[in-house]
């Protein structure tokens, strides 16, 4: 097992409301299968034991499915590897003596709390606008009672599969969340469950989206590159349908 | 449901509006290039398709009006949003770099804004020197009054080098404007199969290509023939 001597450079800020800036830390002791949030962990035990402060990041189930972590690393939205977040990210992706730099996701609708980690609520303020269906409320419903499609579960599966981690804003050249916006209306829109509110759901989700102060959309597609879970921006596309076909209902 | 006005200035809604109007601005293009084209044609076929345009008479203001008001809605929404990421992300990133494909993050995308605004300058000189410019007249078999020799305003317009290259080069940033345009007007209109993604990119930038060639070989060939070459009868 060999070990790599890592340069970084961490963004430091003490709160949202202050300046940060960039701090230089250099650690001897990575290995190969340590993964990138672990490399993380020896430097702040080692910056904890010397008497300094921690970076500060988020995480929570480190294996790509929560959508907690959320860092810029060399300029990359969960670094280099495609379909990986990065939690999954292993140090073997880097090379010995590589100088790493991480920022937290930048967009003005994702304030930094603290050094890297940023309040992504404006996703969960985009979701508590449509993203629900409505049921009765009690024992859980017998799965098979709503025949659904194959074609259909498939398609509202591969968009379910969203964490939620905003790569795709932290990548976007104009900081959209089309893509995050739009899978989550993807996801609901095709289902029988979701179909009620098919038309109030696409208009206030978007409407939502522009009231946090994400970007408008150009298309770049660096938002599909840099998503963990491979949503395709072809749901922009079916959400700006649905948006058409819902004004025209309206 | 929100009004139409709303509607159309929400952030889809600008989109469909870039997209219908770049769209209308292609479909423009390709009937201006089939236009152009008739300047390799039978001797009178460009003046004579040129008169035949200016007879429509209001029918053609009204297209013309039309066509500024695409422009102006296109422009205006385009650098709209160009200019409000500013807004978006106040902070940069000290690092930022693309993650490579399936992302369109190229040349052509990155400088939308840059080649529509040069577009923008050029129609202006464009319209002035072939709409409004001085020319002499001639006569076309049918019409017994003479009519303006736009033929001849284009040929010698471009034996003047100045003229022949700097179209050349617009015409190299409509095609780079189209390579990123064509497949972006497709995912803000319709396109809604991830399966189909790449082909549409690709068949987009042939399609740039193919405008973008179709237009600046006319000032290439009349430079470098001097106007003589086989392709122009008189
Ligand atoms: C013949 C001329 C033109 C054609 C055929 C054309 C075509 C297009 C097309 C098809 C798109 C993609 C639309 C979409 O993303 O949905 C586009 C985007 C764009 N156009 Fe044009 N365009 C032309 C002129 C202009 C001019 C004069 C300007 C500005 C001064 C301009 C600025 C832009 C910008 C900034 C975008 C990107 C919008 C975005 O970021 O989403 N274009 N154009
Ligand atoms: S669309 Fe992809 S990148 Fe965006 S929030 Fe969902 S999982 Fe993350
Ligand atoms: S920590 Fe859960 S996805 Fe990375």
């Amino acid at each position: 097992m060999s070990q790599m001597t890592i340069h970084l450079k961490i963004w430091r800020q003490a709160g949202p409301d202050v300046k940060g800036a960039f701090e230089n830390h250099t650690l001897d002791t990575v290995n190969e299968h340590m993964s990138f949030l672990e490399m993380l962990d020896v430097l702040n035990e080692e910056l904890v034991v010397a008497g300094k402060e921690p970076f500060e990041f988020d995480y929570d189930c480190r294996e790509g499915i929560c959508g907690s972590c959320n860092l810029v690393i060399n300029g990359r939205a969960h670094g280099p590897k495609r379909l990986t977040a990065a939690c999954q990210l292993h140090m073997r992706n880097f090379k010995d003596g590589d100088s790493i730099v991480i920022e937290p996701a930048r967009a003005a609708a994702f304030p930094v709390i603290k050094d890297l980690v940023v309040d992504r609520s404006a996703f969960d303020r985009i979701i508590a606008a449509g993203g629900y269906i409505t049921v009765r409320t009690g024992s859980a419903p017998e799965a098979n009672s709503i025949p659904v499609e194959l074609e259909d579960s498939t398609f509202s599966f591969d968009y379910a599969a969203c964490i939620g981690c905003g790569a795709c804003v932290a990548a976007c050249p104009n900081s959209s969340a089309s893509l995050f916006t739009a899978a989550k209306l993807s996801h609901l829109n095709r289902l029988p469950q979701g179909e009620p509110e098919r038309e109030k759901r696409v208009i206030a989700m978007v409407e939502q989206m522009e009231k946090e102060g994400f970007g408008d959309c150009s298309n770049f597609g660096e938002c599909e590159a840099v998503c963990p879970k491979g949503i395709s921006i072809a749901s922009i596309a079916e959400m700006r349908r649905n948006y058409v076909k819902a004004t025209i209902a309206g | 449901m929100p009004s139409l006005l709303k509607a159309l200035s929400s952030q889809v809604g600008r989109k469909l509006l870039t997209g219908l109007t770049g769209v209308a601005l292609i479909v423009f293009i390709v009937v201006h290039l089939v236009g152009n084209l008739t300047l390799f044609g039978p001797p009178d076929a460009f003046n004579t398709y040129a008169y035949k345009l200016h007879s429509l008479g209001p029918l053609l203001w009204i297209a013309e009006i039309g066509l500024v008001a695409v422009f102006a809605i296109h422009s205006y929404i385009g650098l709209s949003i160009w200019w409000n990421r500013r807004r978006a992300r106040p902070q940069k990133y000290h690092v930022y770099s693309s993650k490579g494909a399936p992302s369109r993050q190229s040349l052509s995308s990155k400088t939308m804004a840059f080649t529509g605004v040069v577009m923008l300058i050029f129609i202006v000189f464009h319209v002035r020197a072939f709409k409004y410019g001085e020319t002499t007249m001639t006569s076309i078999p049918g019409v017994d009054y003479p009519v303006k020799d736009l033929k001849a305003l284009v040929i010698t317009s471009f034996l003047d080098p100045v003229m022949a290259f700097a179209y050349t080069f617009v015409m190299m940033l409509l095609g780079a404007h189209l390579g990123h345009g064509i497949w972006s007007a497709m995912i803000s209109l319709t396109l809604s199969n991830p399966q189909r993604s790449a082909a549409v990119y690709t068949a987009g930038t042939i399609i740039a290509v193919l405008l973008s060639v179709g237009f600046l070989f006319i000032p290439l060939y009349i430079y470098f023939t001097g106007g003589q070459g086989a392709l122009i009868q008189y």
